[in-house]
């Protein structure tokens, strides 16, 4: 058995960390709340959006209409484009694992076919660098609170690579928050655009200024600008509570193993006590005269 | 009497939201429009500028600049790339904006994004615009 200096030297670290992990936990709960209010007040936008493009696109269009708006074109995929959002870092259980995993399969089996891959945070940047995955593009350190702006050039990009032709189709790849203990990877088609189907299929006969097209082209880029939006705010809130539970298990954990390590040092304490006494009194025992 | 709901978002938050209003104002892409109740159903794109909504004897301004107006049921939706209240907009930060982009401008050779500059001197116009405005109108009615 270990000495009780060593046991104590032990437990010393561990309570240490368990400190460290305590801290980080409480940091987390507090920019997770944050993150999900971000991502509540964004809701408003994208749903008036997707109403809005529900409405406009619930008349029927022809193909040759349908040509006018390339966001919308429905091609055979030869090379697929998926953008990949993770955190930019660590320390959150299974999140990071999890989601990378779901990238890789989406390009080994819902793509099978060549996939170029957008990276937005480090670690899914540093997985695909690694396995020499077609990195067309990386964007990491948007921060806690990005604004719309920072994600522009994300989804510009992607719409270039779907208009050029480079690729036919583009997903995302996020970690959905489902509540603080579940998050899940999900996989969401943005390019071409999926029509949202209107609840009340309202059939408004609009006034366009300057013309259909014109609006609808304007509209369009930004629901895809949107859905990334919103899917990144999303990442932020996954990240910080997934790091919340991790760190959380990381403490209960902590204090299980200084409990039991303060056992043993009581042991071995005791044990020590024991073998002077047994050492004394044999000593004694030598001395004494019958 | 028929009234409108106005209700400005922006892709981060809600800006603004107003019941019983009786007209708006707004810079569409093919000039200024106003909107009263009972309006046809109407989408429109906007250019930066000052969208006024008036309710009763009160008036308020606000920044909008780039996207889009949607008018349908009394029911105004504004989805704006950007939007303020006027009473919001900071000047000097305004003014100091405009003569970065300036400067961006002038130094032609050296800056890559004269796109980025372009837009950045026009918000900030826009801003100076609808700020100053708002503040003649005030010296004109006090009370407003």
């Amino acid at each position: 058995m270990a000495s009780p200096r060593e046991i104590r030297r032990r437990i010393r670290g561990v309570r240490n960390m368990s400190q460290i992990t305590r801290a980080i936990q409480m940091v987390a709960a507090t920019k997770m709340r944050r993150a999900q209010e971000r991502s509540t007040a964004s809701r408003p936008y994208s749903e008036r959006l997707r109403e809005f493009i529900a409405d406009l696109s619930s008349q029927q269009m022809d193909a040759e209409e349908l040509r006018q708006y390339p966001l919308l074109e429905d091609r055979p995929v030869n090379t697929a484009g998926m953008i990949l959002i993770t955190p930019d870092r660590g320390l959150t259980g299974a999140l990071n694992g999890n989601l990378i995993r779901r990238g890789v399969r989406f390009i080994r089996e819902d793509a099978g076919v060549p996939t170029k891959v957008i990276a937005v945070g480090k670690k899914g940047r540093d997985f695909m660098t690694r396995t020499d995955q077609d990195l067309i593009a990386d964007f990491t350190g948007l921060g806690d609170g990005p604004s719309l702006d920072d994600i522009r050039p994300i989804a510009q990009i992607a719409i270039q690579e779907f208009l050029t032709g480079s690729v036919d189709s583009v997903h995302l790849v996020y970690p959905k928050f489902v509540n603080t203990l579940t998050q899940t990877p999900e996989v969401v088609q943005i390019l071409p655009i999926v029509r949202p189907e209107g609840d009340e299929a309202q059939d408004v006969n609009y006034i366009f200024e300057p013309d259909a097209p014109t609006v609808l082209n304007e509209i369009l880029p930004r629901y895809v600008e949107v859905l990334l939006y919103q899917a990144v705010l999303e990442t932020v809130a996954s990240f910080y509570s997934a790091q919340m539970v991790a760190m959380r298990n990381a403490t209960d954990n902590a204090k299980e193993l200084a409990e039991d390590l303060d056992l043993s040092l009581n042991k071995a304490r005791q044990a020590q006590i024991t073998n002077e006494v047994a050492e004394i009194s044999a000593g004694a025992n030598a001395f004494r005269v019958d | 009497m028929a009234s409108l709901t106005v209700e400005i978002v922006t892709g981060e938050q809600v800006v603004y939201q107003k019941d019983d209003v009786s007209m708006v104002v707004a810079p569409g892409a093919d000039g200024s429009l106003g909107i009263l109740p009972n309006h046809a159903p109407l989408v429109t794109l906007l250019h930066g500028g000052e969208l006024r909504v008036k309710s009763g004897a009160g008036e308020e301004a606000l920044l909008v600049n780039g996207g889009f107006l949607e008018v349908v049921n009394n029911k105004v939706v504004v989805l704006a790339d950007t939007a303020e209240r006027a009473s919001d907009i900071d000047v000097e930060r305004a003014e100091a904006a405009r003569r970065s982009a300036e400067e961006a401008l002038r130094n032609r050779g050296e800056t890559q994004d004269i796109e980025e500059a372009q837009q950045a001197l026009q918000l900030a116009a826009v801003r100076l615009r609808v700020a100053r405005n708002r503040r003649n109108r005030g010296q004109e009615r006090p009370a407003g």
